[in-house]
């Protein structure tokens, strides 16, 4: 089933952490497995990249926080020996680290040398975009990653039913556009010509780390915007290159759009006024951030809706 | 052996009617906000069946789910907010007016009554429909009306794709535009459109309009009040899909 959210503030920010949280929170009865943030900070000189060591659900061995501890130390060194001016390392969980540093570099060497690290992921890199996900509901997820009070100016979000992959932090979404700065993904769908698509990209250079079928979404969006197409019309060509069943949410720096399949099989519902744009699977998620009374709507099969900010 | 858990699987087992309700004579309000699914139809149930009061209002359901599902008398429910999903499935009998909007699979299996939505209404709306009237004087989603067998559909504004997907019987009224595949597989029944039609589906085809289909028209419309668009089109089964007796002749042994 799953669910997705996002929310953008049309100018100036809000608790996106909070606001999100509330939203996925509602709809946890869409998917108890896991849960995941992708929220826009103010954006800074300074690249943020969100990585994970480990899996919480793995087993653990006598050895395992000392091999952590390694493997943190081991990306700091390789953050140094790249060329990067590492700024602070946080550590949210014994797995999951929060990294500033100064690069000007091409993404994409840093982010393979990174992930080179035995059990590291990068979830997220940019320079404003941050991505949490991890096991678990929302409310547990954001305290856990202390998400409450995260200014920023929009987000999205996912609560994810597991169908077709793993239930482990590589299966949760959101999904970065690896290696393309500051995009993110959540999806509600199947797609069924995810292993052509995948095989494709994968020509073109680019690394998949799950099984699941919507990281490929991100990858493919980001991959038509680099080769100069705009959103919108990067969005509207996936309803034809895409089969199955989807509703998205796809994010950027500045904007955040919604797609949906030709048979509308997958629900959204939308709200808009003058101060933000909420959408979810569910009204009870923005009704959870909205206290007054709404009218919202549905859009239609192969809509192709995108705000900016 | 003994069973420790609670076999029904409800998340609220043993949910109480929270008692409310304000009942001023023949005529009860309560407020939901606070209130759970489970207790919301629990008073709602309550006030129908136990009090005998047939004039019942909640307050900001607040687009929850599931509610006022299965209401087996006659009587007048007004919802004065939004609901979420599934609301007032299976229900036999009252009249519903919802002043909100409502969520996908409002209506679903209704077998008699009105249900009438002042704003939109999400996909599958009217869903396997037996009879009484379903009114959104908004737009509606996709698939409404998707294995209606009876009653009928009445929407103000436009529909989404695949309406009247395998209409068995009932008739639905689209005073909007309607999406692609519109009365894909329909078996029978007759579906109005008032705007444009992206495309027809497989086996419906369109029909004369005759003075029985007009007087319909405006009889159902002049009840809800609903301005009708410049002029209806009809459309029907094409009859290309019923094979029911085209049996093989291996089969016709087996069968007969």
């Amino acid at each position: 089933m799953c669910g997705i959210a996002g929310i953008i503030h049309r100018d100036g920010t809000g608790d996106i952490g909070t606001e999100m949280t509330r939203m996925l929170q509602s709809m946890k009865h869409r998917g108890p497995d896991s849960s995941g943030f992708a929220l826009y900070g103010p954006p800074s000189d300074l690249l943020v990249m969100r990585i994970k060591l480990a899996d919480p659900n793995e087993k653990r061995d006598f050895g395992w926080s000392e091999r952590l501890e390694r493997h943190r130390d081991e990306i700091e060194h390789r953050l140094a020996k790249i060329g990067a001016m590492v700024d602070k390392i946080r550590g949210d969980q014994e797995y999951a680290y929060r990294v500033t540093f100064r690069y000007t570099g091409d993404l994409k060497p840093l982010a393979d040398y990174i992930e080179d690290v035995p059990g590291c992921e990068v979830l997220s890199l940019g320079h404003s975009l941050e991505i949490v996900k991890d096991l678990s509901d929302a409310q547990s997820v954001s305290q856990r990653y202390q998400l409450e009070g995260f200014t920023g100016t929009h987000a999205i979000g996912h609560v994810r039913m597991a169908t077709e992959s793993d239930v482990d932090i590589s299966g949760a979404h959101p999904y970065w556009a690896y290696p393309f700065s500051d995009i993110a993904v959540v999806h509600n769908g199947q797609l069924t010509n995810y292993h052509m698509w995948r095989r494709r990209l994968e020509r073109m250079g680019h690394r998949f780390q799950s099984e699941c079928d919507s990281e490929i979404i991100a990858v493919y969006l980001a991959q038509k915007m680099d080769d100069g197409m705009s959103l919108e019309t990067a969005m509207k060509q996936s309803l034809d290159e895409l089969d199955g069943v989807f509703t998205y949410l796809v994010v950027t720096g500045d904007s955040l759009g919604v797609a949906k399949d030709e048979m509308a099989a997958k629900p959204l519902v939308l709200y808009e006024s003058p101060e933000l744009v909420a959408l979810a699977s569910e009204e009870v998620a923005i009704r959870a951030v909205i206290g007054r009374e709404i009218d919202t709507y549905d859009p239609y099969e192969r809509e192709v809706l995108v705000w900016n900010r | 052996m003994k069973i420790s858990y609670d076999a029904r699987g409800l998340a609220e087992p043993d949910a109480q009617p929270p008692m409310v309700a304000t009942i001023d004579g023949g005529a009860a309000a309560f407020d939901a906000a606070e209130l759970t699914t489970r207790q919301i139809n629990l008073e709602l149930r309550r006030l129908i069946y136990d009090e005998g009061i047939q004039d019942v209002t909640v307050l900001n359901p607040g687009a929850k789910h599931s509610i006022a599902v299965g209401i087996l008398a006659r009587c007048s429910i007004t919802i004065e907010g939004s609901l979420g999903y599934f609301g007032c499935g299976l229900i036999d009998g009252p009249e519903i007016r919802i002043t909100g909007r409502v969520g996908w699979s409002a209506a679903e299996n209704m077998m008699s009554g009105v249900l009438l939505i002042d704003k939109n209404a999400g996909s599958l709306t009217g869903a396997a429909l037996r009879g009484g009237d379903v009114v959104v004087r908004g737009d509606v989603g996709a698939r409404s009306g998707i294995d209606q067998k009876g009653g009928t559909i009445i929407v103000g504004g436009n529909a989404g794709t695949m309406t009247g997907f395998m209409l068995q019987r009932g008739r639905q009224i689209i005073c909007g535009n309607v999406g692609g595949g519109l009365g894909d597989s329909m078996y029978d029944g007759a579906i109005y459109v008032g705007g444009k039609v992206t495309s027809l589906g497989v086996d419906c085809v369109e029909a004369e309009l005759a003075d029985a289909d007009n007087e319909f028209l405006a009889r159902k419309l002049g009840i809800y009040g609903i301005e009708p668009p410049g002029a209806f089109r009809k459309f029907v089964c094409g009859r290309k899909l019923w094979n029911y007796d085209n049996l093989e002749p291996a089969e016709r042994k087996l069968v007969l």
